[in-house]
C-alpha cells in the first residue's frame, strides 16, 4: 500500500507540470496583448508598458516566465493580477464560496442520485425503473444553463420560493436551489450508473449465495450488492468534484454567486492571465488530489484489489 | 412414477452403449447420415443457413428491434437534413429583422412552418427560421469533434495499449495532463485567443482537449484484445505489427470506443452551446443555439417563448444522440442482456 501511494505521488508530478505548463502556455502564448488590453482603447506610453511588462515578468522568453511562476507555486505566492491584487487574495474570496457550492451539490448528488439508481437497479423493468431512465435521460440532455433560467424563472421569479440570485452564499438555503442545478447533470449520471453497476452485480454469484444462505436482505443489499456496485459511482463522484468546480461557471453566472467560476470567467475575458493560470493551477492539484484519493478509496471498498 | 433419484440407466444413452451388432447403433447412425444429408441439402442456400453471427451482427439484429433506436435514428436523419437543407424547411431569412414582429407579439400556431410560427426574438428576427439555421452549427460541432476525438484518441489509445512499456507510460501521462484540465475551461482559455471564432476554431479547441477519454477507453480495450488467443496465434504466424493492430485487434477493441464516442457526442453539443452561450463561443454571422438562448435572457420575463423555442431543439438534439448512444451500448454489451 505504502508504495503503491508513493508510486502514485511520483506519476502526480509529472501530470502537475505538464498540466500547468499547458495551461500556461495556452494563455500567454496564445495572440492578444494583456497590457496593450489594460490601456483599453488609448494609445499607451512605451515607457508605461514596458515597465509594466517587466513587472509581470512578460519580457521575459516563457520557458523563464513558466520556471519563474512555477517558483513562486512553491512559495505559495500566486502573483499579482493585472489590477495589482494579489491572486492568492483573489482566491481566498472565491474558492470557499465555490466549495460549498460544489459541497451542496455534491450532497445533492449522493442523497438524490444513488438512491434513484438503487430503486431503479433492484427493480429492473419496473414503472420507477422506467420513470427514472426518462427523467435521468431529460435532465442529461437540457444543458445546464436552460435548466438554470427554467429553474429561476419558476421558483424564483414565478413561485417566489428564493431569490433569485445569491445575496449571501454564507447563507446554505440560497445555495440549494443552484446547487441542485449544478448537481443535476451529475446527478442523472450518478443514477444511471448505480442502476447499471446494480443490475449487473444483481446476477453475480456471491448474490445468489448470500440470499440462498438467508442472510437478511438489508444485508444482501446493504453489505454485499451495495458496496460492490458502488465502486464505478466512487470513481465518477471522486472526478467529478474537481469538474464541479470548473463546472460553476455557468452556474455562478446564471445566479450570479461571487465564486471562482465567476471570478475566472471574468479574468479569462479580460485576459488576465496570471488570475487564470493561479485558478485553473489549483483546480488541477484539485483534481489530481480527488483522483488519487479514489484509487485509494478502491481498497477499502473492494478488498479484490490489493496494491503491491 | 420413478424416483428421481435412481441413476439413469445406461443404455438409454445411444453414445455410451455403441455396439456394432446393435440394430439400435445402426439406427442412430442412419438417422445422423440423414441428418448430415440434409444439411448437404441446406447448404446451398445461403438465404436459409443459420450462420454464426458477428458481435456486429448481433448487435445490429439486436438495434433494429429496440424502438428508441428507431426513434433516435429518424431524429437524427432529420437533423442532419435540416443542418445540410435547412432551406427546405423555411423559407424565412434568419438574419431578416423586422422590427414591427418583435417579441412582444406571441408565436402565431396558425402560420405554420412560416416565419412567425414560434413567434419573433428581441431583434424581431424569425424564432423558427433561426431555431433551422442553428442545426448546422450544433450538427457540424458535434460530429466533427468526435471524429477527431476518436481518430486521436483512437490513435493515441491503440499504441498505449499496444506497444505497451515506456510508450504506453509516457503517452498515458500526456493522457494524464490533458485529462487533469476540465473541458470547458480549457476551450474558454483556448478560444479566447481566436479574435474570430468560426465552428471550425470550437471544433478545433474541443478536440484538443477531449480526445483524453477515449484514448483511456481505447487503451483498456486493446490491452484486454492484446491477449486474446488469435492475437496470439496470429503474431506467431508471423503477422505484422500493421496486420496485428487492424486487422486483428481494432475491430474487436473498436466497440467500447464507437458507445462512449457516441454518447459523447451529445456533450459536445451542450459544449458548444455553452461556450457560445458565455459568448466565447460562436459568434455573429453564424447562427447558434447557444448564442440565441444567450440573448432570450433580456426577454426571458416578458417572453419566455424567445427562450424556449432554441433551447428545445438544442435539448432534442442532444437527447437524440445520447438515446441512439445508449441503444448501442445496451446491443453491443453483452453483460446487460
Amino acid at each position: 500500500m505504502g508504495h503503491y501511494v508513493l508510486r502514485r505521488v511520483l506519476q502526480m508530478i509529472p501530470v502537475f507540470f505538464g498540466a500547468t505548463l499547458l495551461i500556461f502556455l495556452m494563455v500567454y502564448s496564445l495572440p492578444g496583448d494583456p497590457i496593450a488590453a489594460m490601456f483599453g482603447d488609448k494609445a499607451a506610453d512605451p515607457a508605461t508598458v514596458a515597465h509594466l511588462k517587466h513587472q509581470y515578468y512578460l519580457d521575459q522568453p516563457l520557458w523563464k516566465q513558466y520556471l519563474h511562476y512555477m517558483n513562486n507555486i512553491f512559495h505559495l505566492d500566486f502573483g499579482t493580477s493585472f489590477t495589482g491584487r494579489p491572486v492568492s487574495e483573489i482566491m481566498k474570496d472565491a474558492f470557499p464560496v465555490t466549495i460549498r457550492l460544489a459541497l451542496v451539490a455534491f450532497f445533492f448528488e449522493i442523497v438524490i442520485g444513488l438512491p434513484l439508481g438503487l430503486i431503479a437497479g433492484l427493480k429492473r423493468g419496473s414503472i420507477a425503473d422506467t420513470l427514472v431512465l426518462l427523467v435521468t435521460l431529460v435532465v442529461i440532455s437540457i444543458p445546464v444553463f436552460v435548466l438554470g433560467y427554467i429553474a429561476q424563472t419558476v421558483f424564483a421569479i414565478n413561485l417566489g420560493w428564493v431569490t433569485a440570485t445569491v445575496q449571501d452564499s454564507r447563507d446554505i438555503s440560497q445555495l440549494i436551489l443552484p446547487g441542485l442545478v449544478l448537481a443535476s447533470l451529475s446527478l442523472a449520471y450518478v443514477a444511471r450508473l448505480t442502476r447499471t453497476s446494480i443490475g449487473e452485480n444483481l446476477r453475480a454469484d456471491y448474490m445468489r449465495t448470500a440470499v440462498a444462505k438467508g442472510l437478511p436482505r438489508r444485508t444482501v443489499v446493504g453489505r454485499h450488492l451495495l458496496r460492490n456496485s458502488l465502486i464505478p459511482v466512487v470513481t465518477f463522484l471522486g472526478t467529478d468534484l474537481g469538474a464541479l468546480m470548473g463546472g460553476a461557471i455557468v452556474t455562478e453566472g446564471i445566479f450570479n454567486i461571487a465564486g471562482i467560476g465567476n471570478v475566472l470567467y471574468k479574468a479569462i475575458n479580460q485576459k488576465e492571465g496570471p488570475t487564470v493560470v493561479g485558478i485553473v493551477t489549483v483546480l488541477v492539484i484539485v483534481y489530481l488530489v480527488a483522483s488519487l484519493v479514489v484509487d485509494l478509496l478502491y481498497a477499502v471498498l473492494d478488498p479484490r484489489i490489493r496494491y503491491a | 412414477m420413478p424416483d428421481r433419484n435412481e441413476p439413469i440407466p445406461d443404455d438409454h444413452d445411444p453414445l455410451r452403449n455403441i455396439n456394432p451388432t446393435d440394430s439400435d447403433h445402426l439406427d442412430y447412425v442412419g438417422q445422423q447420415g440423414l441428418a448430415v444429408e440434409q444439411e448437404t441439402l441446406i447448404e446451398p442456400d445461403p438465404a436459409k443457413r443459420e450462420q454464426a453471427r458477428s458481435l456486429w451482427g448481433d448487435a445490429w439484429r439486436d438495434l433494429r428491434r429496440r424502438p428508441i433506436f428507431l426513434v433516435s435514428t429518424v431524429l437524427i436523419v432529420l437533423l442532419i437534413l435540416i443542418a445540410i437543407f435547412p432551406g427546405l424547411f423555411t423559407g424565412t431569412d434568419p438574419r431578416a429583422s423586422d422590427l414591427i414582429n418583435n417579441y412582444l407579439r406571441r408565436p402565431d400556431w396558425t402560420d405554420f412552418f412560416g416565419g412567425g410560427w414560434f413567434g419573433y426574438d428581441g431583434q424581431g428576427r424569425s424564432i423558427y427560421a433561426r431555431v433551422i439555421y442553428g442545426a448546422r452549427a450544433s450538427i457540424t460541432v458535434g460530429i466533427c469533434v468526435t471524429l477527431a476525438v476518436t481518430l486521436l484518441g483512437g490513435m493515441a489509445g491503440m499504441a498505449a495499449g499496444f506497444f505497451g512499456g515506456w510508450s504506453d507510460a509516457v503517452i498515458s501521462r500526456i493522457t494524464d495532463i490533458f485529462f487533469g484540465i476540465p473541458l470547458l475551461l480549457g476551450a474558454l482559455v483556448l478560444l479566447n485567443a481566436f479574435s474570430v471564432r468560426t465552428v471550425w476554431s470550437v471544433v478545433i479547441a474541443l478536440a484538443f482537449l477531449g480526445w483524453t477519454q477515449l484514448a483511456r477507453v481505447m487503451r483498456g480495450s486493446v490491452i484486454t484484445v492484446k491477449q486474446s488467443d488469435y492475437v496470439v496465434a496470429g503474431r506467431a504466424l508471423g503477422a505484422g505489427t500493421s496486420r496485428l493492430m487492424f486487422r486483428h485487434i481494432l475491430p474487436n477493441a473498436i466497440a467500447p470506443v464507437i458507445v462512449v464516442a457516441t454518447i459523447a457526442l451529445g456533450g459536445y453539443i451542450t459544449a458548444e452551446a455553452t461556450l457560445s452561450f458565455l459568448g466565447i463561443g460562436l459568434q455573429d454571422p453564424t447562427i447558434s443555439w447557444g448564442v440565441d438562448i444567450s440573448s432570450a435572457q433580456k426577454v426571458i420575463r416578458q417572453a419566455p417563448f424567445v427562450l424556449f423555442f432554441p433551447a428545445a431543439a438544442l435539448s432534442i438534439t442532444v437527447l437524440a444522440f445520447i438515446m441512439m448512444g445508449d441503444a448501442v451500448r445496451d446491443a453491443l454489451d453483452p453483460k446487460l442482456r
